[in-house]
């Protein structure tokens, strides 16, 4: 379900990296709680941002939900395709559904994230 | 509720896990809040038919030769207009027509009526028609006697005629009659929550699953809490602890229409008259985004620089595909087509003011 070659916040986001760019998402975790996605708010395209800052915001019809950036850097490209049609997320939170790529300024804020396993075990103690 | 008390659950609770439902908490009830998604459920409902759970819902029998003074000297809605088969909306009040909860009231016969009040409110509603009664009405919980169904929505008479006896086609709005469904003793109601044709059907606990089973076989949707309220907000229907609570009037809440000043004295009457008098410092608009964001209950809405007004609900809705909601605001702001600017996590959201009810149902034939 996880993909194994991402890696994943506590607040339910997942990064894949392409080389100094991290691909960033919410989880299936994350859209299956929110429901329906009917809004999707993201940054502009040169915004730079510090860790766990707030990236922009996913509302459903019930409720709506922060997105931070587990890393430090600037974005540089934003998913319009989630922006037009928010289902994206719903469908396909793993792949299509991506939300923004950041050219980040350290590895360091990598190590804190977990592995694919990890992340599994941690939805499903409960404590997520 | 204390730590560690589990969730209560209806006679339903088995029937929701079957049908795949997202259980959650609500006023202490392990309540359906979605089976296959909140915008799903709420289109069934308005193109076919959805199926509710509110068996968590308090009833109140209210008993006796004096039953019907009594209740006309609580609430503001005429009770003698009620013939045995009819309801009607109403309320209970302070002494500041303020709201304790909004209720049905039921007549069952001349001397026998069953107050519906909210499952949030239930035990404290109790106490509050049990102590004013004084010997002159017997007031009794019958919550624990009943299942309560909700079967909403255009094919919703369809549905369920074929099951019901009498014929419950000849049902007017907000009028009941005692009879069966599926061979189970109900009590059905022409009224509901969602701005389509609908039946409430109240049910002894044992037989609810069976009624549930064979309506969900004639066609309809199991719908839960979060389409009941993406519905009725769009049909601006009031919910306690949003649109009216123990702050709030009836006059403020645009709900004039419920009460009957002229029947005689009631509770709460002496501060509608001066409010009648004085008129109303806020009042209740309904009003439609008009940025990008969904305005929710407790956000500001602001009016140079200040906050003047609050939404008390709001959400995306999905007939209509946008935005919308309620407020209090200035009655000098209440027109349709004022501007509003609502707060929204610290950024500014642009809405109108828009007469209500956002939808109603269309007119058959």
């Amino acid at each position: 379900m996880y993909p194994r070659d991402y890696l994943y916040s506590r607040e339910h986001e997942w990064l894949r990296i392409e080389d100094d760019l991290c691909v960033l998402g919410i989880t299936e975790f994350a859209q299956h709680e929110l429901g329906e996605v009917v809004f999707v708010e993201l940054p502009e395209v040169g915004q730079v941002f510090d860790t766990n800052d707030e990236l922009g915001t996913i509302e459903s019809v019930k409720a709506v939900a922060e997105v931070f950036t587990p890393v430090a850097g600037e974005v540089v490209e934003v998913n319009e395709a989630v922006v037009d049609d928010p289902e994206l997320l719903n469908e396909d939170p793993h792949v299509d559904g991506w939300l923004i790529k950041i050219r980040f300024s350290s590895a360091d804020d990598l190590k804190s994230m977990m592995k694919a396993e990890e992340y599994e075990e941690y939805v499903q103690s409960g404590e997520a | 509720m204390s730590e560690g008390q589990s969730l209560k659950r209806t006679p339903l609770y088995d029937c929701h896990l079957e049908a795949g439902a997202k259980m959650v908490d609500f006023a202490g009830w392990e309540m359906p809040v979605q089976y296959t998604g909140v915008i799903e459920e709420h289109r069934a409902v308005r193109t076919a038919a959805g199926l509710f759970d509110v068996s968590h819902m308090g009833e109140v029998g209210v008993r006796g030769p004096g039953a019907e003074a009594f209740l006309q000297r609580l609430t503001p809605n005429d009770v003698t207009k009620l013939v045995p088969g009819r309801a009607h909306y109403s309320g209970l009040l302070t002494d500041h027509a303020t709201y304790i909860d909004d209720i049905l009231v039921y007549r069952l016969a001349a001397e026998d009526f069953m107050v519906v009040v909210n499952a949030s409110n239930a035990p404290r509603d109790f106490e509050w028609i049990a102590s004013r009664a004084a010997g002159e009405a017997e007031v009794t919980d019958e919550s624990e006697r009943y299942a309560l169904l909700a079967l909403q929505g255009p094919r919703a008479l369809g549905m369920l005629a074929p099951l019901a006896s009498p014929n419950v086609s000849n049902l007017k709005y907000y009028g009941f009659a005692q009879g069966t469904v599926d061979g189970a003793p109900a009590l059905i109601s022409r009224t509901g929550y969602t701005g389509e044709d609908g039946f409430e059907i109240y049910l002894a606990p044992e037989h609810a699953p069976g009624v549930w089973r064979k309506l969900l076989a004639a066609g309809a949707t199991p719908a839960g809490l979060g389409a009941r309220d993406t519905l009725r907000l769009e049909a601006a229907m009031a919910l306690y602890g949003h649109e009216i609570d123990e702050a709030t009037t009836p006059f403020e809440a645009g709900l004039n229409w419920v009460v009957k000043i002229d029947k005689g004295d009631f509770l709460g009457r002496d501060a509608l008259l001066a409010q009648k008098g004085s008129g109303i410092g806020r009042q209740l608009v309904g009003f439609e985004v008009r940025g990008r964001g969904i305005a929710r209950q407790g956000h500001a809405v602001v009016s140079e620089g200040g906050p003047v007004g609050v939404v008390t609900s709001g959400t995306w809705s999905p007939t209509f595909e946008k935005a919308l909601g309620l407020a209090y605001v200035p009655p000098e702001m209440a027109a349709p087509g004022t501007p509003l600017a609502i707060d929204v996590r610290g950024k500014s959201l642009p809405a109108v003011v828009v007469a209500t009810p956002f939808y109603k149902r269309p007119k058959p034939g």
